[in-house]
C-alpha cells in the first residue's frame, strides 16, 4: 500500500453553539496495521476527532480519508467500540454478532464460522445462547469486539473502550486487543485517559491538548510487544508523559493565549 | 409461588361470590332485581345449553379482532413513521391530544350515519378505543429509543427497512406493549357500548335486549361472561407478546 490507511487532513470541528472549535488544523496519517492511542485530557476533543475518523460526525473544515476514499458517512470498514458496548438487548451473543453479517454477501455456512470463529476468539464460544444482560461486563464488551471482528473491518476504533471496567479485566482485554492486532494486522485507534493503557497498547500516543483540541505531541512507543507495565522502560515512558501533562498545567504559552 | 397465585386467585373469586351470596341473603333483595349467584349460574347454562351464548360471544370476538387488529397494525405503522418525523408528529400531536380523550361513543351519531348498522359500528368504536393508546405508546418508544442502537446501526450500514424491523421495533417493542394491554382494555371496555349501537347479536346486544325485557338473570351472566373473556384476553396479548421477543432473541434461527 503506497498511501497510509487513514489520512487526516487540516481537519477542523466547531459546533454552532460553541465560541471556540472543538478541534483545530488536525493533521496526521495512520499506517495499516499501528495501533494508535488519543491521549487527552476531558474537553480536548478526542472523542469527537474518533467520530469523525469513523464518519459519525462532519468536520466542519478538512477532510479524512480512508483507503484514499473521503470519509463521508459511518461504514463497516471502521468499526467503532463503544464504552457501554451497543450490544442488542433483545439479541442472543450469537444473534448479536450474526447482526454484523446480516447483509453481507456470505452463506449462511460462512456466517456461522465467523461468528464462531469470533466468539472463540475472544473465548466465549460456550456462552453464545446467553442473553447480554446474562454476562458481565467485560464479556459484554468481548461479544462487542467479537460482534466487530465478524465483518473483518479495517479498522476498529475504541473510544474508552475498557474505562467502565475493574482492572484485571482491563489488562485481559488489552492483551486480547494486542492479540488480534498481531493475528490480524488491524489497524487499531484508541481514545483513553489511562496513560498506562496507551503505553501498553499503542505503537503511537498522540497527546491532544484542549481550547481548541489540538494534537500537542506525539510519542512513538518503541518497546516490543508483551509490554511489561513493570519494567523500567515502561516507566521511562510513563514518566515522559507524565511530563508533558505537567507541561500543560504551566500558564499557557504567549502564542495560545492571543 | 407460581402455585400459590392461582391459589388467591381461586379464594379471591370464592370470597367475592361469597359475599354476593351473602348480600342477597341479609338484604332479602326481590329475585328480580338482584339476582343471586345460583340464579345467574342457572341462567348462563341455559344460554350455554342453547348455543345462544356461543353465538354471540362468537360475532363479539369477530367484531373484536377486527377492530382492535386493525386499530393496532394501523396505530403501529404511523407510530413508527411518526416516531422517526419528529417535526410532523409534533404538527399532529395537538390534534391528537383533542381527540383522543372523547369518548369513542360520542361518534356513534356519525358513525351510525357513515358505516349503517350491523357490524361496523361495534368495529370503528372499538378501533377508535385501541388506535389511541397503542398510537401514542408507539411514538414515544420510538423516540426514546438509545441513540446508541442507531449509531451501532449506521456503522454497520443498515438499511432503512432492516432499521425499522432490526432495531426500531424490537428496541421499542417492550413499550409498545403496554400501549397494546391498555389498548385491549379499553377496546373491550367499549365492546359492549358499541354493540349498544344499532348491533342485532353479540354480547352487548346481549345485555341491551335483556334489560329491555327486565331479565336481570341474563345481564348478569353476560357480564360474567365479558369480564372473564376480557381477562382471558390480555393473557392472550401477553402470551403473544413472549412469543415475539423469542423471535427476537434469534434463538429460533
Amino acid at each position: 500500500m503506497t498511501y497510509p490507511v487513514i489520512h487526516v487532513d487540516a481537519l477542523h470541528k466547531q459546533f454552532p453553539t460553541a465560541t471556540k472549535p472543538v478541534l483545530s488544523n488536525i493533521s496526521l496519517s495512520i499506517e495499516h496495521g499501528e495501533i494508535v492511542a488519543f491521549l487527552g485530557k476531558s474537553g480536548c476533543g478526542k472523542t469527537t476527532l474518533l467520530n469523525m475518523i469513523g464518519g459519525f460526525e462532519a468536520p466542519t473544515a478538512g477532510r479524512i480519508l480512508l483507503d484514499n476514499e473521503i470519509v463521508t458517512k459511518p461504514s463497516k470498514k471502521s468499526i467503532m467500540l463503544l464504552q457501554n458496548y451497543g450490544l442488542l438487548p433483545w439479541r442472543t451473543v450469537y444473534s448479536n454478532v450474526l447482526f454484523s453479517l446480516e447483509n453481507s454477501p456470505l452463506s449462511k455456512e460462512q456466517r456461522h464460522e465467523r461468528v464462531i470463529n469470533g466468539l472463540t476468539l475472544v473465548g466465549l464460544e460456550d456462552r453464545a445462547n446467553a442473553m447480554p444482560n446474562e454476562l458481565s461486563g467485560g464479556m459484554q464488551q468481548r461479544v462487542a469486539i467479537a460482534r466487530a471482528l465478524a465483518i473483518e473491518p479495517e479498522i476498529i476504533l475504541m473510544d474508552e473502550p475498557f474505562a467502565a471496567l475493574d482492572t484485571f479485566t482491563r489488562y485481559f482485554l488489552q492483551d486480547e486487543i494486542v492479540r488480534i492486532n498481531t493475528q490480524k494486522r488491524m489497524t487499531i485507534l484508541l481514545v483513553t485517559h489511562d496513560i498506562d493503557e496507551a503505553i501498553y497498547l499503542a505503537d503511537r500516543i498522540v497527546i491532544l491538548a484542549p481550547n481548541p483540541g489540538r494534537i500537542y505531541k506525539e510519542i512513538t512507543i518503541q518497546l516490543p510487544r508483551q509490554r511489561d507495565r513493570a519494567s523500567q522502560d515502561f516507566q521511562h515512558y510513563r514518566e515522559l508523559i507524565f511530563k508533558e501533562f505537567q507541561l500543560s498545567h504551566e500558564p499557557p504559552a504567549i502564542e495560545y493565549n492571543i | 409461588m407460581k402455585g400459590s397465585k392461582w391459589l388467591y386467585a381461586l379464594a379471591s373469586f370464592a370470597l367475592a361470590i361469597g359475599l354476593w351470596q351473602l348480600v342477597i341473603i341479609v338484604g332479602d333483595y326481590p329475585e328480580a332485581l338482584f339476582p343471586g349467584p345460583l340464579a345467574v349460574l342457572e341462567k348462563w347454562c341455559a344460554l350455554v345449553a342453547d348455543g345462544s351464548l356461543f353465538v354471540h360471544i362468537g360475532v363479539s370476538l369477530y367484531r373484536f379482532i377486527i377492530g382492535y387488529g386493525s386499530a393496532v397494525i394501523v396505530a403501529i405503522i404511523a407510530g413508527v413513521l411518526l416516531g422517526r418525523l419528529p417535526r410532523v408528529w409534533a404538527l399532529i400531536d395537538p390534534v391528537v391530544q383533542v381527540i383522543r380523550p372523547v369518548s369513542p361513543i360520542a361518534w356513534s351519531p356519525f358513525i351510525v350515519l357513515w358505516f349503517g348498522i350491523g357490524d361496523m359500528p361495534a368495529i370503528v368504536i372499538i378501533f377508535i378505543a385501541a388506535f389511541f393508546p397503542v398510537l401514542l405508546a408507539t411514538v414515544a418508544a420510538v423516540n426514546r429509543i438509545d441513540p446508541l442502537y442507531l449509531k451501532v446501526a449506521s456503522n454497520f450500514e443498515l438499511s432503512q427497512k432492516d432499521l425499522i424491523w432490526k432495531i426500531i421495533l424490537p428496541a421499542a417493542f417492550p413499550a409498545i406493549g403496554s400501549g397494546l394491554h391498555m389498548a385491549i382494555g379499553s377496546a373491550w371496555i367499549f365492546l359492549v357500548a358499541g354493540e349498544m349501537v344499532g348491533a342485532q347479536s353479540g354480547l352487548g346486544y346481549l345485555i341491551v335486549d335483556a334489560r329491555n325485557a327486565l331479565d336481570l338473570d341474563t345481564v348478569l351472566a353476560a357480564i360474567v361472561t365479558i369480564g372473564v373473556i376480557g381477562l382471558a384476553l390480555d393473557h392472550l396479548l401477553r402470551i403473544f407478546e413472549h412469543a415475539i421477543k423469542k423471535v427476537w432473541t434469534g434463538k429460533t434461527i
